[in-house]
């Protein structure tokens, strides 16, 4: 089970490492170089974006079932778990190469805001699988009005 | 012949000619096979669209190029991987029936049947005794 912590978000250095994020993408991107993400070992890989009143996980899944797929929000904490089944061939063909992979596979991520678990979504679109999970209104940003003396 | 397990590596395609659109391009992990009258290659091509997919057999070289429309709402907070478009080619040895190539792309996985040639399926020979 491969557990990922995003940040603390009461930790100061997670504005350290957003802005670092930011300023690894730039130099990456001004120099040109191949070294684009953080290596991770783990299946799938994901990314996470957010606006003011979400935050979405992605992660490409090719040819893998909705069925074998279950997700779970606990609080702050995505499980994904599922497996890619490859269908079965023949046994009289001839392998000229075998690159793609099939099995199981587990995260759990911890999300910088606690969500709203009764209204997450899931979707499964050419083969990449997006999650929508609305934050709690308690971490939605909130306007402050200012009054005058 | 054994599985292979599921890993995170998308290879970026080193190849040295640049492409005009910018951003990075990578070699699909594929699986290729041979049956008595078809080659099939199955890509894992995920984000793409039917329409952005572009599959060319030209001599003996076959070549996948594929573009990825990046759709995702919010602004990035955490990355794993990389979002690109997708670019591969084989050089096919078998002699193929380019009229019957088949095609399928579904839920990110592209299917291409390519059937041999009558002349470059094997014949057993007779001998004459």
């Amino acid at each position: 089970m491969a557990y990922t912590t995003i940040f603390q978000p009461t930790n100061r250095l997670y504005r350290y490492d957003l802005l670092q994020n930011e300023m690894n993408r730039l130099f990456d991107n001004f120099f040109n170089t191949q070294r684009r993400t953080r290596g991770s070992n783990v299946f799938p890989a994901l990314n996470v974006y957010q606006d003011s009143d979400n935050i979405y996980v992605t992660a490409e899944l090719p040819g893998t079932d909705v069925n074998d797929t279950e997700i779970n929000v606990e609080g702050d904490t995505l499980h994904i778990k599922g497996q890619r089944k490859l269908p079965e061939t023949d046994k009289n063909v001839r392998y000229h190469r075998q690159e793609r992979g099939s099995g199981q596979f587990s995260r759990t991520i911890q999300l910088p805001f606690p969500v709203n678990t009764e209204k997450v979504s899931a979707e499964m679109k050419l083969g990449v699988l997006t999650i929508s999970l609305p934050k709690a209104d308690e971490a939605k940003p909130r306007k402050i009005n200012i009054k005058t003396a | 012949m054994a599985e292979k397990e599921l890993t995170v590596d998308k290879k970026e395609v080193q190849n040295p000619q640049e492409f005009t659109r910018e951003g990075p391009v990578f070699n699909p992990d594929v699986d290729i096979y041979e049956t008595e009258n078809e080659l099939i290659l199955i890509a894992d091509l995920p984000g793409v669209q039917k329409d952005d997919l572009d599959i060319d057999l030209n001599e003996n070289t076959l070549t996948i190029n594929a573009h990825v429309k990046q759709d995702t709402q919010g602004t990035l907070l955490y990355k794993e991987y990389d979002v690109g478009d997708y670019k591969r080619s084989f050089t096919i040895s078998n002699v193929i029936d380019q009229s019957k190539i088949q095609a399928e792309l579904n839920n990110g996985i592209l299917r291409v049947v390519l059937p041999k040639a009558e002349t470059a399926k094997p014949r057993k020979i007779e001998i004459r005794t």
